[in-house]
């Protein structure tokens, strides 16, 4: 090719790029398809692929019997069976079992089985026990809003606290950061069983989901710093900021996506176009725009929910459950019309202005109204006995002369908060298919004397009470507890 | 719509102001099962006069006294908190809303009792009749007083201003013990030379002379000392010390207490404990355990139960419950939320259903430890208290309609 020699100084760069060009490239064979673009969801699977294989249990098929078997489904058999195989549950009915001849049979007279309890709302391992300078992992407190840090980095699965839940009956936590922040970062949801790393520990195919706090606590920690949020109205702004900027990050990744297909049909010619850069928080609120990512919103106040529903419309995202949510009740038609699922607690309320208005009967209102009425702990004490919270909702609610069947208290703790973390699909209710998580109850379980006997996960027999067997946390071992 | 509680809460007030009815002076509360000093009866009449039991037994008619039906309910006498800020702090978080700061032994907790504090209503409607208030605070902070949960001023409410003397040693217990047994030496000193002391002709004194004279109770083994400590090695020391110090201790949180209880029973040391305290929560508590009731209560030790809380101290049966479910006798519970902390803060005649006893009085649906079951009647000091709270009155009105808010009517 002739180049003109008028083009002096431009000749030798113009020279060498033409050169890199033609040597840089060997020539295309016919048909290869042209490189797929960058995906938002490839990037995902990059930042989750794990390195500790996920427990692989080949459990030996189980025939639970004689038990009085509550589905959290609408059904209650009692007398009833449950028949396990390949860690899901394959039958149950009422009455005398089939014969099932490769399964161990066990009687279980006397007792209550329950779909294992699920808690929406824990920092266990990223507040993990002792209590120490060292285990404060769970409020990433540098800036309002951390989008991109998530809870599974911070969870210490050695956290003796986690077989604590499981001695209660819990058998799936979703952990999350605290509410320092606007936007503390990914939970996690964890199936309770006992693994090296807390990536292993994940339920899996669990969705993604986005811890956001509103009210007091961000503007408190923020604003004693003299930085924003340091009010309510700074709380919005920079919540709506955030997801702005995570819009246009959106747009970019459409616009980027858009010209990768363009440049491939006119024959993948030269580089292609490049991806938006990386920003793990963007990325994130990107997804929750998407509706790939949950949001669990922690709020107590009705105008605070009210605002983040408005913050949500505007961003065309849809909260999946509010937290904590003392005053609920006070818009439960709103909550009710939108199902937006509602984790409250049984009776906390007062050590701040914004729990104020907290009443005993909120759950009970909720469901009432047709609200997934949730009861969490965000406690590891309340986490022991989510069974005893609900009983003290259902109480409240027969109070006030709203009452509720054992299936649909036993809901609150099973079906609803699984319906919350999006894996309504795998757990939250005995029903064929489903994963094989039970807990075994020695009596009724809303009774406060009632202990969780035996406890279940993908069939396999993770605890029994009072079995003196060692401890699944290192940090326990050693300790002698015996008078 | 009206729930039952109320229905049976405004039959049950007379003296309510709404209502405007007078009231009859005596009460009987007919065919309960009534936890006596001597354990449960069934079909037992309770006869309340002013403010007082006047009598228990089985058909008891009196004509001219309100009657309460009370067939198939239980009664016990109204549960007791040993240990909250209760009506020291209104909101937690919002400083203004606090009088709960210790300082010394002179600093008196019901000074600043606010007998009208939104909590008091919450708390009572669930069973609960009487506080002991504390100061909070590092050191040794002042003195404790026991409140009953009715009257609109503190002459009312509060039963005793001094019921006992706080202490939470500094989390390093060396430095704490050598704190504290320099004052009590001080104290001591001070004490055997007032007289001296007033005409200028004593060695000086470190402590002001107004915390050295509030002592002199504990000194002389009449004010217990509440201790907050939770680590078997640190329950030890402090037993050793009270031994040496000749001082009536309680113990206060007692996490790993288990590991001694024989040496708590033969001290004769009480421990205010909350049962659903687990280990290892932090490195004081590493070792405690669910059936830590049970366990001392089998050694001989005065058990009371705490719910270490506030604004939710009505938790107080479920806390108890929980006990039991590890192995505390269900009777050993409801003395420990009762007659225990009447007895060992001084109150001799609160915390029983006998007569003479003050008429602080809880009718139960079922028992009293059940989540299932309710408040059905409430006394204090004979006073029968309507069941009703701010959180009644929010319920009531976003039951019917959340968006109907409340308007004027022409």
């Amino acid at each position: 090719m002739l180049i003109p020699m008028r083009s002096g100084p431009l000749l030798l760069p113009l020279l060498s790029a033409f050169a890199g060009l033609l040597a840089c490239r060997p020539p295309k064979p016919p048909d290869t398809p042209p490189p797929e673009p960058a995906r938002l969801s490839s990037l995902e699977e990059r930042g989750l692929s794990p390195v500790e294989a996920a427990p692989v249990i080949n459990p030996p098929p189980l025939l639970l019997t004689g038990a009085k078997v509550m589905t959290a489904a609408g059904v209650t058999h009692d007398p009833g069976w449950v028949l396990l195989r390949d860690g899901r549950i394959a039958e149950l009915g009422a009455g005398e079992p089939p014969a099932a001849q490769d399964a161990r049979r066990i009687d279980l007279a006397g007792r209550v089985i329950t779909p294992g309890l699920i808690d929406t709302h824990s920092h266990i391992g990223v507040y993990a026990a002792p209590d120490a300078q060292a285990h404060s992992d769970g409020n990433e407190m540098t800036s309002p809003v951390t989008a991109g840090v998530w809870s599974e980095h911070a969870v210490w699965p050695e956290d003796p606290q986690l077989e604590l839940l499981v001695a209660g009956g819990v058998t799936t936590a979703q952990i999350l950061p605290g509410s320092g922040n606007l936007i503390g970062g990914r939970g996690v949801i964890l199936h309770l069983v006992p693994t090296r790393g807390a990536r292993a520990m994940r339920l899996p195919g669990a969705p993604e989901t986005l811890k956001m706090a509103c009210g007091e606590n961000p503007k408190r920690v923020y604003g004693e710093r003299g930085s924003e949020p340091s009010t309510r109205m700074g709380n919005l702004h920079v919540q709506r900021e955030a997801f702005y900027a995570a819009e246009r990050l959106l747009r970019d990744w459409e616009d980027y996506t858009q010209e990768h297909e363009d440049w491939a049909k006119d024959g993948a010619e030269g580089d292609p176009p490049t991806p938006p850069d990386r920003d793990l928080a963007q990325e994130t609120l990107a997804l929750v725009l998407r509706g790939d990512i949950l949001p669990q919103v922690h709020c107590y106040r009705a105008d605070d929910m009210l605002n983040m529903l408005q913050l949500a419309d505007e961003l065309g995202f849809s909260i999946r459950s509010f937290h904590h949510a003392l005053e609920a009740y006070k818009i439960r038609d709103v909550l009710a019309e939108r199902d937006v699922a509602v984790s409250t607690w049984a009776d906390w309320w007062g050590f701040k202005l914004e729990a104020w208005d907290g009443i005993e009967a909120n759950a009970a209102m909720l469901a009432q109204a047709g609200v997934r009425a949730v009861i969490h702990s965000d406690s590891p004490i309340g986490a022991q006995r989510l069974n005893q919270e609900a009983a003290k909702a259902r109480r409240a609610g027969a109070q006030a002369g709203i009452t509720f069947t054992d299936d649909q208290t036993l809901r609150w703790i099973t079906a609803n908060p699984a319906w919350a973390l999006g894996v309504e699909d795998q757990v939250g209710t005995l029903e064929p298919g489903k994963r094989a998580d039970l807990t075994v109850w020695d009596g009724d379980p809303f009774s406060v004397y009632t202990h969780a006997e035996l406890v279940i996960i993908d069939g396999s027999l993770r605890y029994r009470h009072d079995d003196g067997s060692q401890p699944w946390s290192d940090w326990t071992l050693g300790r002698e507890v015996t008078p | 719509m009206i729930s039952a509680a109320l229905l049976i809460a405004l039959a049950l007030s007379p003296t309510a102001g709404a209502t405007g009815l007078a009231s009859p002076g005596c009460t009987v509360i007919a065919g309960a099962k009534v936890y006596t000093p001597t354990g449960p009866q069934d079909d037992l009449d309770v006869l309340l006069r002013a403010d007082r039991i006047e009598r228990v037994g089985p058909g008891l008619n009196e004509p001219g006294c309100a009657r309460v039906e009370a067939k198939g309910l239980t009664l016990t006498p109204g549960f007791v908190e040993p240990w909250a800020q209760l009506g020291l702090i209104e909101v937690d978080l919002e400083g203004a809303s606090r009088d709960d700061e210790g300082r010394g032994p002179d600093l008196r907790a019901a000074e600043g009792y606010n007998p009208r504090s939104s909590v008091v209503p919450v708390t009572r409607v669930a069973g609960v009749t009487s506080v002991v208030i504390a100061p909070s605070g590092g050191g040794l902070a002042g003195q404790a007083a026991w409140v009953d949960l009715a009257g609109g001023t503190q002459a009312e409410a509060v039963q005793s201003a001094s019921v006992a003397m706080v202490w939470a040693p500094h989390e390093d217990l060396p430095v704490a013990l050598y704190e504290l047994r320099a004052l009590l030496e001080e104290a001591r000193s001070y004490g055997k030379s007032r007289a001296a002391w007033e005409q200028n002709r004593t060695r000086p004194y470190t402590a002001a002379p107004r915390d050295l004279d509030a002592l002199q109770p504990v000194l002389r083994g009449e004010l217990p000392l509440v201790v907050t400590v939770d680590r078997a090695a640190d329950i030890e020391s402090i037993l050793r010390f009270a031994k040496e110090e000749r001082l009536r201790i309680v113990i206060l949180g007692g996490a790993e207490a288990w590991r001694l209880a024989e040496a708590l029973a033969e001290a004769k040391v009480p421990v205010i404990l909350d049962p659903l305290t687990y280990g290892p929560s932090s490195f004081t508590s590493r070792d405690a355990r669910p059936d830590n009731a049970a366990l001392l209560h089998a050694a001989g030790v005065d058990v009371m139960i705490s719910s270490r809380q506030l604004h939710n101290v009505r938790v107080l049966g479920q806390n108890a419950g929980n006990a039991v479910r590890e192995g505390l006798p269900h009777d050993a519970a409801i003395t420990a939320l009762t007659a225990t902390p009447a007895r060992v803060f001084g109150l001799t005649d609160l915390g029983v259903v006998a007569p003479g006893a003050r008429a602080n009085l809880v009718l139960w649906s079922g028992d009293p430890l059940e989540l299932s079951t309710t408040v059905t009647g409430l006394w204090i000091g004979g006073e029968a208290i309507p069941l009703v709270s701010r959180q009644t009155l929010l319920r009531d009105r976003y039951l019917t309609n959340p968006a109907a808010l409340p308007a004027p009517s022409l």
